[in-house]
């Protein structure tokens, strides 16, 4: 049976990917970042999952306005690094995990989330700086990732307790796969921030901690929080934050188990427009 | 019975919901078009023979030529696919996001840097006046 051990949640501003693949990774105003994510790339060495279900969003890359799927599983064996209009990242392709992407997408589907499955698309930084965070620069990818998108470009995003519902229900199809994998899930984006119009800019640090302190102690609670309380407080593009409830759901605690414990707990201002917020949650 | 768009009051700020997505549908996907090598070139070749290709308004031309992001919003424009028109002129996200709120380049940095800005003042329209 496979099972998931831990959660991560994390920022996945596209200039820390830029940073790293231009080389400014030692500058001071990087270097602040980096530094939270030291402990996490020995936590993931000595953690090593079989797989990484992968909860982010596309930034109209791999979806144009011609198709907006709320939610969408990557079942591919592959998954190349998307042009954005810089040129790809220069980063390893990501290996997939087709037959627990469809076990999970057969069994959530049943279970009243109607997932759009994706045979074929490329990953933009949203999957990918995630990754460059936790691992740093290596040849390949430590194991498979499944890409799981999630709409937050075109208003309405789902709402949180959809997410976190939704989390509940992979956690059940995880539970249900019959290969013992060690399976990890990341909740990436947010926290607080805004890349357009005259408010761009905006950062609420005070939001930002009460959301993380929520999300460990009261994830049912925040999962109720309406979208225009993200929007007006932790700015527009803000609202990523209800990916991270995804993960949060498919958690022990909130699934009739132990309350998880807390590895690691990370924040900073700014990565160029964004607070750059990290946790790593272990089940026990 | 209209629908509820709370968010209609938060200053600076415009939801790209359903509607918005509607009126930028051409203009985004032109953005778009942008992320391919051969078209960058085009369009950098001649940017108005280019959206002449598109059947984006006249506005939402001018807004594009003059890289009014603001403009380019409020017609519909969304800022994930205008950024392909900022990754065509060689200009970074924040170099673009500062360029809608009236600073300078150094000034929307040194904002950053030291916080953000601040939540405080910015929540609701009443409060800017
Ligand atoms: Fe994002």
């Amino acid at each position: 049976m496979a099972r998931i051990t831990g959660s991560v949640y994390t920022s996945h501003v596209p200039a820390i990917g830029a940073a790293l693949d231009l080389g400014k990774a030692a500058e001071p105003y990087w270097q602040a970042v980096f530094k939270g994510y030291e402990y996490s790339k020995q936590w993931l060495r000595d953690h090593k999952p079989d797989v990484i279900f992968l909860v982010y969003n596309d930034h109209a890359n791999a979806f144009s306005l011609d198709i907006i799927p709320t939610f969408a599983i990557g079942t591919a064996p592959e998954f190349t690094p998307a042009d954005e209009g810089w040129g790809p990242r220069p980063v390893p392709k990501v290996i997939g995990h087709p037959k627990l992407a469809a076990h999970i997408a057969q069994s959530v589907i049943q279970d009243d989330f109607d997932l759009t499955i994706v045979n074929k698309m490329d990953v933009d930084h949203g999957l990918t700086v995630p990754l460059s965070l936790m691992c740093g620069q290596p040849q390949a990818w430590p194991c498979p990732v499944i890409p799981f998108a999630v709409n937050v470009v075109q208003y309405p995003a789902p709402s949180g307790r959809r997410c976190y519902m939704l989390g509940k229900a992979i956690r059940k199809a995880v539970d249900s796969f019959d290969e013992p994998l060690n399976v990890q899930i990341w909740g990436t984006g947010g926290m607080s921030h805004q890349l357009q119009g005259p408010r761009a800019g905006l950062i609420n640090k005070e939001f930002d901690t009460a959301f993380l302190d929520r999300l460990i102690g009261d994830p049912d609670g925040l999962s109720t929080m309406p979208h225009i309380e993200y929007v007006r407080e932790a700015g527009s593009e803000g609202i990523e934050l209800v990916m991270w409830l995804i993960a949060r759901g498919a958690m022990d605690d909130v699934n009739g188990g132990k309350a998880p414990t807390v590895r690691h707990r990370f924040y900073h201002v700014p990565a160029s427009n964004t607070a750059v917020g990290h946790l790593i949650l272990e089940n026990n | 019975m209209s629908l509820d768009k709370p968010y209609k009051d938060v200053p600076g700020t415009t939801v790209f919901d359903a509607d918005m997505s509607r009126q930028g549908y051409h203009l985004n996907q032109f953005c778009m078009s942008l992320m391919k090598a051969e078209n960058r070139a085009r369009f950098k070749a001649n940017e108005r023979a280019y959206l002449d290709e598109w059947p984006m308004s006249e506005e939402q031309k001018q807004a594009v030529l003059a890289r009014d992001l603001n403009r380019c919003i409020a017609l519909g424009g969304n800022i994930y696919f205008l950024a392909k028109i900022g990754a065509t002129d060689g200009k970074s996200f924040q170099q673009m996001a500062g360029s809608m709120t009236g600073m300078t380049e150094e000034q929307y940095r040194e904002m950053m840097v030291g916080g953000g800005r601040s939540v405080e003042g910015n929540r609701y329209t009443e409060e800017k006046k």
